[in-house]
């Protein structure tokens, strides 16, 4: 039982982190590989927030999603725009192009702020939790799920709206969109925005409870990476399942081998999934 | 039979030629093992990225796991060496071996998967490998294996401080990557697979055997891999997982492909040339602080190269080259 | 004399939308067959099946009396059947001589013997001068035309041609008129997809029109434009549009 509400709340994050690569995947086919190094950035926000102020990070939570988005718009401004653009090996362009963006922002981490290890530290929060029966459960971590499952329904609203409509719509049939008046450049950089404000609510939920460091992206970005393809590249509901199961599965493979392998659960698990559904568990076949 | 063709890898093969004179000389005048050490690791990626690009680039199939070949050949050919005394050049023959049936045993499953799918898939059956291995007690686990020193030789490819040894045994790994893609352009093999990668659909429609020629490009190119694994362990003397086994080291290994010029001959070797010095430079002399210049100096090279030559360095020199012929 | 290729009750559907339902007809040696009908008839769908690119769900096609349905595009490409796409597939990081040689590999294994064929299948199909041209910079006239020559390469008996004619300039169309001609002078058997029956009727022996997936009428081009059937299904279409 608490192997499997750990799981489920290490999932949310995970699916939350998922959800905005997976935005942005469906919207134009560009895997962002430079991901966790969004939302290591995101995590440095709140922290350095934290550090100024004094305030809780929670607090904090509009401020670094609304940075974010902005920074999610620039980076598709100026470098994915332009690697759309390109004529000849696209798709390996926009790889190394966002890997690229993700050396570059894990160096400047390290410029800013040194490698140490930070920790935000002394919140309402910190190091306070229930116990129900035995199980014992942190409140960073109660919180952050709960903030995830609330920025899930917040997806969905969106998708609701016209602005999701549009998104949909330039999802279904890039080119078409232009003929019915929607601006498909101003749709992708929305999208991004959208993609990376996600991942600012992840990322300051992630530092309630855990370290930040220039390399904390590369591990998060692995598994979102896997719960996207795990869930299908596009679907937000694919992003939910497949990072609750990933998150269960991880906590299970932990419990059963030695931590270090903890991982291995989830890779295998996502290879044999893809055996059989080779677009995910909600990918169009 | 003459026609443009032929002419051009005629006008290859006499390049390379020229080039491997010119490599065979290069190092001597330079006698700091610092300069060495940089042409042969520049050597050595060239060779890997050669690689790589007969299924990344010819075929088209974007594996970001290829570390896995490089690390399980350093392995193979390493444990020849240690428990069995194997030399390596007979180590090398079995890291191929083993490495090249491991790419057919990935591909068995992963090339039924597309685009984006393939490329996460290999990455993610790289970091399980990377995990079993740093798992693995029998084989040294996480903290690796020492090649021990069995005194000065070429059979056994070690060499107690000489550089040049090791320049001349990577020279011919690259030059033996370089003539396996060079011979596969040529032949019904190439056609095939850049059919593949432009358009399956097409591909098939001609009688193109899409699978097995994937597979067939797998194994070749993880064989190859495997063989630069079998030499760098011995040139470095130690190996573990975190060294040659690891995620970057994938992404290490195709990218002076993609910057150089994905698919082409002399991508790969110009990519390197540019990448490597330029990355060793800057950790040297701005990474040691720990300041993360050297990562965003090598970040934004990426970044650029990519953008403004999205075909590669080698279409700056082509340019040129197609506007003379036609 | 005996049929090349037979489609005995060939059924396809899509996610519940019936492409072709039990299409039958023969397609005899030597001849040229129009495969006609508006936009949805089913036409590509059927082609797609004689390639090998899709099973059909129920019936069979036969190739000299051999079964071929099911078998896969590699199959069917060996057992001698090529074709063209609606849209143009050309592997553009090639050369034009190169994506030729490609179809010319499919029954040599040799370079020098692929190359030999495609010079002279490039001959054949007026692209010598474009030999050493990128593929991506063919005009697209050019692209059909070679869609043609790598098709031709495989050294087909029936080569299948999916709008080939679509989209060219009056004076491109006729050039293209004269190359299939020329395929079929060569002994090839030609069965083409057209919805423009202005330009392929003068050039078929036979055409087979089909509507909403079914076959409406078979005969000469004479017989098909007096066809009442046809003629409600191409006019009370435009009608309906305009």
């Amino acid at each position: 039982m608490q192997v499997a509400l750990s799981g489920l709340l290490m999932g949310l994050i995970y699916a939350l982190v998922a959800a905005g690569l997976s935005l942005i995947f469906g919207l134009m086919d560009v895997v962002n590989f430079a991901h966790g190094e969004l939302m290591m950035v995101a995590m440095y926000a709140a922290f350095t927030l934290w550090q100024v102020s004094g305030l809780d990070p929670m607090i904090m939570l509009p401020l670094v999603a609304l940075l974010m988005f902005g920074i999610g718009m620039a980076v598709y401004r100026l470098l994915i725009a332009r690697a759309l653009a390109v004529r000849f090996n696209k798709g390996m362009v926009q790889i190394f192009v966002t890997f690229g963006l993700a050396i570059f922002i894990r160096g400047a981490a390290q410029m800013v702020f040194g490698g140490e290890f930070r920790a935000v530290t002394g919140t309402a929060l910190a190091d306070r939790s229930w116990h129900l029966g035995g199980i014992f459960l942190p409140l960073p971590q109660l919180a952050a799920g709960f903030v995830c499952l609330l920025a899930f329904g917040g997806l969905y609203l969106i998708g609701r709206t016209e602005f999701g409509h549009a998104l949909e719509a330039t999802r279904e049939d890039r080119d078409a969109v232009a003929l019915i008046g929607i601006d498909r450049d101003r749709i992708f950089s929305l999208g991004w925005g959208l993609g990376a404000a996600t991942l600012g609510v992840a990322g300051v939920m992630l530092a309630g409870f855990y370290y930040v460091s220039p390399n904390v992206g590369a591990n998060f970005a692995l598994i979102a990476y896997v719960t996207v393809a795990l869930g299908g590249f596009g679907s937000l509901m694919g992003a939910l399942v497949a990072g609750l199961l990933i998150g269960e599965v991880e906590a299970v493979t932990a419990q059963l081998l030695e931590p270090s392998l903890k991982q291995v659960g989830m890779f295998a698990i996502y290879l044999a999934v893809l055996m059989f559904r080779p677009r995910g568990l909600f990918g169009k076949i | 039979m003459q026609n443009a063709i032929t002419l051009r890898r005629r006008r290859e093969l006499i390049t390379a030629g020229v080039l491997v004179a010119l490599l065979i000389v290069l190092p001597l005048p330079f006698h700091d093992p610092y300069t060495r050490n940089l042409m042969i690791l520049t050597l050595l990626y060239a060779a890997l990225a050669q690689s790589w690009n007969i299924l990344g680039g010819t075929c088209g199939q974007i594996s970001l796991g290829h570390s896995l070949y490089f690390g399980v050949g350093a392995y193979v050919s390493t444990l020849l060496f240690v428990w069995h005394g194997v030399p390596p050049w007979f180590g090398m023959l079995a890291a191929a071996a083993v490495a090249g049936l491991l790419a057919l045993l990935v591909g068995w499953p992963c090339f039924r998967l597309s685009g984006h799918y393939y490329a996460i898939a290999t990455v993610v059956v790289q970091e399980i490998a990377y995990l079993l291995f740093l798992n693995w007690d029998d084989i040294g686990g996480a903290s690796g294996v020492y090649v021990p020193f069995h005194g000065q030789s070429w059979l056994n490819l070690q060499f107690r401080t000489a550089k040049l040894p090791y320049f001349y045994v990577m020279l011919g790994f690259f030059a033996l990557t370089w003539i396996a893609a060079w011979w596969i352009e040529g032949s019904r093999w190439g056609f095939s697979w850049r059919a593949v990668k432009d358009d399956v659909i097409a591909a098939r429609s001609l009688g193109v055997r899409v699978f097995p020629s994937k597979m067939a490009a797998a194994a070749i190119s993880g064989g190859l891999t495997g063989i630069g694994g079998a030499i760098f362990a011995q040139f470095v003397g130690y190996i573990d997982p975190d060294s040659i086994l690891s995620g970057p080291l994938s992404i290490l290994i195709a990218l002076p492909a993609v910057l150089g010029g994905v698919g082409t001959l002399w991508g790969p070797l110009l990519g390197a040339a540019v990448l490597i010095p330029l990355r060793e430079l800057s950790s040297t002399f701005l990474g040691s602080s720990g300041s993360g210049v050297d990562l965003m100096l090598y970040g934004a090279l990426i970044m650029v190269v990519a953008l403004w030559r999205p075909q590669g360095l080698v279409s700056l020199f082509q340019r040129g080259r197609n506007g003379s012929a036609s | 004399m005996a049929a090349l290729l037979e489609i005995r009750n060939l059924s396809k559907s899509f996610g519940g939308v019936a492409a072709n339902v039990e299409i039958s007809f023969d397609v005899a040696p030597g001849e040229i067959l129009g495969l006609l009908g508006p936009n949805g008839a089913g036409k590509t769908s059927l082609f797609n099946s004689i390639s090998g690119e899709v099973t059909p769900d129920a019936g069979e096609i036969l190739l000299e009396g051999r079964r071929i349905s099911g078998l896969g595009p590699v199959a069917c490409a060996m057992a001698g059947i090529a074709r063209t796409f609606q849209v143009v597939r050309s592997f553009d990081s090639m050369s034009v001589r190169e994506n030729v040689m490609v179809g010319a590999f499919t029954r040599l294994g040799s370079t020098r013997a692929a190359m030999a064929q495609a010079d002279e299948t490039m001959e054949f199909c007026g692209l010598t001068r474009r030999a050493d041209a990128p593929a991506h910079m063919l005009s697209p006239a050019e692209k059909r035309r070679l869609e043609v020559a790598r098709a031709l390469a495989t050294k087909p008996k029936i080569l299948l041609l999916d709008e080939m004619l679509t989209g060219l300039t009056p004076t491109e169309a006729q050039e293209g008129v004269a190359l299939v001609r020329a395929v079929q002078a060569q002994g090839v058997t030609i069965l083409m997809v057209e919805h423009v029956m202005e330009v392929v009727l003068p050039l078929v022996s036979r055409a087979i029109v089909l509507n909403l997936g079914r076959v409406l009428t078979t005969g000469t081009p004479a017989e098909i434009v007096k066809h009442p059937e046809v003629i409600r299904a191409y006019l009370g279409d435009r009608y309906a549009a305009g």
